[in-house]
């Protein structure tokens, strides 16, 4: 095992190489481009054995993704904003011809009022592509979450492509701390790729078909099965992370001093190491706050939030990205998952155009719900942060 | 891999890797060129077809009448995706001709930058452009394919506009701007031709680009039993010219003695019935600069007597990259 001090980009790209990854369709897009320059070098000096295809598109590098995962080898690309927007055609079709490839989305804003900072309203777009949705917290989880995620999505109870979704600019272009696995301890946590049916003239067999209404409604049921056995494979590989490597993040979500809480936060993305230490000085305030960090968006983790919310009064629920006049997207589909449970939930939207979540809007969300659990009537949904006279 | 190349019709194998069970209509083009060109390729090919007639009358689950692997994904990307098979393949071992066989809106059009990609990567790829000059799967719409004055449903014989304004769009003059390892013209009429330029693609690596004229039935309004008759005429009017390109050089595989009127080749076919006589002149005129251009003004066309020779078409710029 090494130590780096590296960009989150740097180490989603130390992950694809140590993955083996095979073919490497590229386009660059800020905040992604740290990550394919660092696979083009790794590929031209000869550290990674693969094939680097700079397209000239997005749509494109999945399209050539697509195709070389259809070939039956181990693809991986990255993503922002824009560029993931550019695919959205061409997602929808991976997980339905079940190809397991794996792609790192640098979250983005997406659309006019333009930027290049972080906003999650490029992957929550896709969120019902069928594409499973993994949110990391810092530089050590975006490096393993994306080894993971070559497990999961190659497990044949799985067989989907995986997105590892990591705030722009906070952690793609921030330096950390990183351990890096040894590659012979990668190799026994992932084996080389067997593809299922690859695009062979000595078995030739049809992919994807112009599908009449007397089938293609089984075709979507079985992937909205192959979703539901991602489950156990995502808790597993978890399990397996942690016996190979040492770290393990909980399955679907994380909990933070839930044990006893009154109220908690819900949070994804960069914004959970502000949550912790925010709980953390509640805490020593005598306060029974609480945190569940939200690992997977994608399976959304339905059975798992009502049993973290037991016995809780309220749960805030933190996004960076908003569903306009209609809270956020994951507010949206906690306050869905948990309508029979007796907890009141909270909307908070905060960071939108890469603005900081400082810990004052924090303490903001938590004091929303502490209230909510007092019984006291709150807001439904709260921007953090705005500045000036709004309504 | 064939013995020994295939140069004439007889020595096409008979072993089909496009049989029949298709939906295709009668007197279809495109699928007489698709069998053929699946005929000489073979058994070690990898086919992905984009969004177009082909992938409706050849892969409605559960059945195909291809026998090679067979891709299909969207209308835009066949450049982008056959580039990715064709990595894939490479690594795992297998060396199979990887053809996207894509439509003329698939190609002309929305598939334009994915076919440039692919082209400037050199990419070791076959890439067919079967060209039916509109969109006829979607119900014969206008293309950058379609010829000038031609009905289609978005190009209206109106009491104000009668069909399509704009001439056709000169696809392979951006094709041989990318310098292909080869790139050819075909017609189903001149068959000799057309194995040995299908022949040559095949045996070739690096970027690969055959455009094939594709007569279409109902699209055309034509009658099905002249389908090859009309691929015929459009070598002997100018409408389409035959000629490949390698090596930065290019050549006219096949001259016509002489140069037939385009009224030959426009009474057959419905989509251009309403053409009056200002419209035909026109057209008659972008020919024979297209005629000179490709054949030399050495033989002087009757055809194109009434009009003025006009030399340079291109640009001075332009007529330096390529024949075309």
């Amino acid at each position: 095992m090494k130590v780096k001090v590296i960009s989150a980009d740097h180490a989603v790209a130390y992950a694809a190489k140590l993955a083996r990854t095979e073919v490497v369709p590229s386009f660059p897009i800020t905040p992604q481009t740290l990550i394919v320059e660092q696979l083009a070098e790794f590929i031209s000096d000869g550290e990674l054995d693969a094939d680097f295809i700079p397209a000239e598109s997005e749509h494109s590098v999945m399209s050539i993704a697509i195709g070389a995962s259809a070939g039956g080898v181990r693809v991986f690309t990255a993503t922002s904003s824009q560029g993931l927007a550019l695919m959205h055609e061409m997602l929808y079709g991976v997980p339905q011809n079940r190809l397991p490839i794996v792609m790192a989305n640098v979250n983005r804003s997406l659309g006019a009022a333009s930027g290049i900072w972080v906003e999650y309203n490029d992957s929550m777009a896709e969120r019902d592509s069928g594409w499973l949705q993994m949110y990391v917290e810092d530089n050590q989880e975006a490096l393993d979450a994306t080894l993971m995620a070559f497990r999961i999505a190659e497990d044949r109870r799985a067989l989907l492509p995986v997105m590892v979704c990591l705030d722009g600019f906070i952690l793609s272009h921030t330096v950390e701390k990183v351990e890096l696995p040894e590659q012979e301890e990668v190799d026994r946590f992932l084996p080389k790729y067997d593809p299922l049916n690859p695009l062979d003239p000595k078995e030739p067999r049809l992919i994807n078909s112009i599908v009449p209404p007397e089938y293609a409604m089984e075709m979507r049921y079985q992937l909205d099965r192959a979703v539901e056995h991602s489950r156990e494979v995502i808790v597993e590989v978890d399990r397996e992370f942690e016996k190979a490597f040492g770290r393990s993040y909980g399955g679907l979500i994380d909990t933070y001093r839930m044990e006893d809480a009154d109220y908690a936060m819900l949070t994804l993305g960069t914004a959970t190491g502000l949550a912790r230490r925010t709980v953390d000085k509640l805490r020593s305030q005598g306060q029974k706050a609480g945190l569940i960090k939200l690992r997977f968006m994608r399976p959304f983790p339905f059975k798992e939030l009502c049993q973290a919310t037991k016995g809780l009064k309220a749960l805030g629920v933190f996004d960076r990205s908003a569903s306009f006049n209609g809270g956020g997207p994951v507010h949206t589909e906690v306050a869905a998952a948990l309508c029979n449970v007796p907890v009141t939930v909270t909307g908070h939207i905060a960071g939108i155009g890469g603005r900081d979540v400082t810990p004052q809007h924090m303490e903001d969300m938590y004091a929303i719900v502490e209230k909510a659990a007092r019984g006291e009537d709150v807001r439904p949904v709260t921007w953090h942060g705005l500045r000036g006279e709004m309504e | 891999m064939s013995e020994r190349e295939m140069s004439t019709i007889k020595d096409m194998p008979s072993n089909d890797m496009y049989v029949s069970g298709h939906g295709a209509c009668a007197g279809c083009g495109m699928s007489v060129a698709v069998k053929n060109i699946m005929r000489i390729l073979g058994e070690n090919t990898t086919v992905y077809v984009p969004a177009s007639c082909l992938i409706v009358i050849s892969a409605m689950y559960p059945t195909s009448n291809f026998r090679t692997p067979y891709l299909f994904t969207a209308f835009e990307n066949t450049g982008a995706v056959i580039t990715g098979i064709r990595a894939a393949q490479r690594r795992r071992g297998i060396d199979s001709t990887v053809v996207g066989l894509a439509g003329d809106g698939g190609t002309f059009d929305i598939g334009l930058q994915a076919l440039s990609g692919a082209a400037e990567r050199n990419e070791d790829v076959l890439y067919v452009c079967l060209d039916n000059e509109g969109y006829m799967n979607t119900g014969i719409q206008r293309s950058g394919a379609t010829p000038f004055g031609a009905w289609t449903t978005t190009t209206p014989v109106g009491t104000k506009v009668e069909g399509k304004r704009e001439f056709k769009k000169d696809l392979m003059a951006i094709v041989a701007a990318h310098d292909p390892a080869y790139a050819a013209s075909l017609s189903i009429a001149h068959f000799n031709d057309f194995v040995k330029k299908v022949e040559k693609a095949k045996n070739k690596k690096g970027f690969r680009f055959l455009h094939v004229m594709t007569p279409c039935v109902p699209g055309w309004r034509s009658d099905p039993s002249m389908t090859i008759e009309l691929s015929r005429l459009a070598v002997e009017t100018g409408m389409w010219t035959l000629y490949e390109m390698e090596e930065g050089a290019a050549r006219t595989t096949y001259r016509p003695q002489t140069m037939l009127p385009v009224t030959d080749y426009l009474k057959l076919q419905g989509r251009f019935r309403h053409m009056d006589n200002d419209d035909i002149a026109k057209l008659q005129e972008w020919l024979c600069r297209k005629w000179y251009l490709h054949y030399g003004f050495e033989a002087e066309q009757p055809v194109c007597a009434v009009f003025e020779k006009q030399k340079p078409l291109r640009p001075q710029h332009e007529e330096q990259l390529h024949f075309i």
